[in-house]
């Protein structure tokens, strides 16, 4: 049924405000269009520094000024416990395996869309109102998530976990909207946040340094960099700091194309290196996929055509899906560099958003390539 | 709105305001000036500190204003420490003091001061046994609140004040809850220095006072013009003298009548959530009988206080951390140790205006709210 057909003033949304511009414009929109709206901080992360300095604290002086400002309550809450239980132990545990983890899918599918999405429910909200380029609807008796309108900004790609019950509590006001657009609102409405600069990288590490933040949870151990025919190429420094398909920081010198991550040994810790961006060793024709979730269901044994991304900043590529007992089997028309276990595969028609899936391994010609962790 | 948080702060009085209605428009002299306008802004204070040292049983040199229960403290406490320097560098005081008392001595031990923090058993009430075992030779200042800001529990500050100046040890109180609500004898209690505040009884915010027992020796934190005796450096909050010494006149006029209404709304709130069949506990033991702190098990505090504050009901829990969340209460931790309470723990706290009718909707709302988590 369509939730959505109470008239805003009878509406309470809840707004997930970060102390961006992105929410600031959202809960700004929902109360100009007359919503019942309550500005909610989520304090996830405790990074209070030797000096007392806490980001948390600045965001949520943001979150406090915008709200007065646009004249809607506003309070916080601490999901510090469900964060680290839910999307920083499974962060750690990915990058044991040697995987690339991404945790914004999960903080979305266990923080935002869960326990805070529980929360709001709790406090009798009809809908929670986030700041992500994306829109949902609800079409031919179903819920859909849409890609935004920025094609840029589209963050679809990190909300592909989400079910029928999440999207159809779910708002996305500035989802039809370009960014510019979306800091032109803000500036009208003179703001506090109009001018804050958008943050940049996972929430937890913010602008430290990864490699040094992740060497404080996990014990590096470094190892030998071989070419698969077995030439030792130098030493790394942990197969944690290295993803498939990686230039930078190897060190390799010399004559010749440069050198790329192709694979990792863990039993052994090696770090598998070659030359040259298009190397074959980065190269699949296709991936097996695990932790699947369809917007609307997806009977086993169904096999359909579709687009999909590998990765969040890339153009579509078209693919084939079969349904497993267990998982995917994704097919690529065209053969597709450094597919990286770990990372989200996530499947649209034209702008919906059907779903995604987290990649475990990629294939070549029917044999799983081997040294991919 | 119906507000249940008066040991956070209450609203001023009207005729607070129009007592100091004429020092912020009319007679704005500053009282360190050598003319008719400065001399009536100075009339205004002592009349003021005259007043107020008679209700403490103090001398009017005695009394420092300040800018607030924390100011106040601070002063105390750093100043006290610090000119018995030599004396020794032993400080004692209680794991479930003010932040502003807590975190002065917390800056002391960074100093390189020994503080010993007494423990405190789930009564809420500091035994005199523990204090006796925590003075030592080299120990210069004691302090103890008087009245606990979260769970309102009466400390036995007369029985403190005779031991500790048997000993010639400094005896500093935090009175902030007490100031105004029950009369307080500075004498009696042999306390050496007290800390109250403005906005706590009705007056303005952004004053307070510090009484400074005759010959006790604090080394000054502020320093600039002469005023307050060359103790306390600033012009003088003229407004916010006046309206202080006005709230207290009020309050000690209608003390055992106002006294006497709270207990009422106190009981009825406790009636009601006994009829309701809601499972609660009372914390610590009884003492002001404007502060209430409950524990409604499997309660989670943020939500509770929001659905609380959606059904227009100010009341209060722990502190929030600067991020805004709540954070566990240190006075609840110091009371009960690492206990769910601490989590799920709320303060009522009543006061001037608060009526029947209101607290009936309050037991309303927390019953709704509490059976939520409960059921």
């Amino acid at each position: 049924m369509n939730t959505r057909a109470k008239a805003p003033s009878e509406t309470t949304v809840v707004v997930g405000m970060s102390g961006g511009v992105d929410s600031s414009v959202t809960a700004h929109l929902l109360k100009e269009q007359g919503y019942n709206v309550i500005g909610i901080f989520m304090k996830n992360w405790d990074d209070t520094d030797e000096n007392g300095f806490c980001t948390a604290t600045e965001d949520y002086e943001d979150v406090i000024a915008v709200a007065n400002q646009i004249g809607i309550p506003y309070y916080a809450v601490n999901f510090e416990k469900e964060y680290w239980d839910k999307v920083f132990t499974y962060f750690l545990d990915e990058y044991k395996l040697g995987r690339t983890p991404n945790p914004d899918v999960m903080c979305n599918k266990e923080i935002k869309f869960k326990a805070f999405l529980d929360h709001a429910m709790r406090l009798g909200a009809d809908f929670v109102a986030t700041g992500h380029y994306a829109r949902a609807v609800y079409e031919d008796g179903e819920h859909k998530l849409l890609r935004g309108v920025d094609a840029n900004k589209d963050q679809t790609y990190f909300l592909n976990q989400l079910s029928q019950e999440q999207i159809a509590k779910a708002m996305f006001p500035i989802g039809h909207m370009e960014k510019s657009e979306v800091r032109r609102i803000a500036e009208e409405a003179n703001l506090a946040t109009a001018k804050k600069k958008d943050s940049t990288g996972i929430c937890f590490i913010g602008e430290r340094n990864f490699k040094q933040f992740l060497g404080q949870y996990l014990p590096a151990q470094p190892g030998e960099m071989r070419t698969l025919d077995g030439n030792v190429m130098g030493r790394h420094d942990g197969l944690m700091y290295y993803t498939m398909g990686q230039r930078h920081g190897l060190g390799i010198g010399g004559d010749g194309e440069p050198w790329f991550v192709v694979g990792k040994n863990l039993e052994e810790n090696i770090l598998y290196v070659d030359q040259g961006f298009h190397n074959e060793l980065l190269y699949s024709e296709g991936l097996l996929a695990s932790d699947v979730s369809w917007t609307s269901e997806r009977p086993v044994g169904e096999t359909f055509r579709c687009t999909a991304k590998f990765r969040y900043r890339q153009q579509d590529t078209t693919v084939t899906v079969r349904v497993l007992e267990d998982g995917l089997d994704v097919s690529f028309d065209e053969r597709q560099r450094a597919i990286t276990p770990g990372q989200a595969v996530v499947f649209y028609d034209g702008d919906i958003c059907l779903g995604g899936a987290t990649i475990d391994a990629a294939y070549k010609a029917g044999e799983r390539l081997a040294y991919l962790a | 709105m119906n507000y249940f948080d008066h040991s956070a702060t209450t609203p001023m009085r009207p005729e607070v305001l129009e007592a100091m209605t004429p020092y912020l428009l009319e007679q704005y002299g500053n009282p360190s000036s050598v003319h008719a306008a400065g001399r009536s802004a100075r009339a205004a204070i002592d009349k003021a500190r005259r007043q107020i040292a008679q209700e403490l049983n103090a001398k009017p040199t005695e009394l420092i204003f300040t800018s607030g229960g924390t100011e106040s403290d601070n002063y105390a406490i750093f100043g006290a420490a610090e000119a018995a320097r030599e004396k020794g560098r032993h400080l004692i005081t209680t794991r479930f003091e003010h932040h502003a008392v807590l975190h002065a001595f917390e800056e002391l031990e960074k100093q390189g001061y020994d503080v010993t923090y007494l423990d405190v058993p789930d009564t809420g009430v500091v035994s005199m046994a523990a204090l006796q075992e925590a003075v030592r030779e080299d120990t210069t200042l004691v302090s103890i609140m008087f009245g606990n800001n979260e769970v309102g529990t009466i400390q036995p500050i007369a029985a403190f004040g005779q031991f500790l100046r048997e000993r010639g040890i400094l005896f500093h109180t935090d009175a902030v809850q007490v100031f105004g609500k029950q009369a307080i004898d500075v004498e009696a209690l042999q306390v050496d220095l007290l800390s109250a505040s403005g906005h706590k009884i009705n007056g303005p915010k952004g004053i307070g006072l510090l009484y400074v027992r005759t010959g006790v020796k604090l080394a000054p934190q502020t320093f600039g013009g002469e005023q307050e005796r060359k103790r306390r450096a600033g012009t003088e909050n003229v407004p916010g003298i006046v309206g202080l010494a006005k709230a207290l006149e009020l309050m000690i006029a209608e003390r055992d009548q106002q006294q006497d209404h709270i207990k009422q709304l106190r009981n009825v709130l406790l009636t009601r959530l006994d009829e309701s069949g809601v499972t609660y506990e009372v914390n610590g033991v009884e003492g002001l009988p404007n502060v209430l702190n409950l524990y409604f098990p499997r309660i989670e505090i943020e939500p509770f206080l929001i659905m609380l504050d959606m059904r227009q009901m100010a009341v209060s829990s722990g502190s929030a951390c600067t991020a805004g969340s709540v954070e566990p209460s240190h006075v609840l931790s110091a009371m009960y140790g690492e206990d769910e309470r601490t989590r799920a723990s709320v303060r009522i706290s009543f006061g001037h205006g608060n009526e029947l009718a209101q607290v009936e909707l309050l037991a309303q709302a927390l019953q709704d709210v509490v059976k939520s988590f409960q059921n």
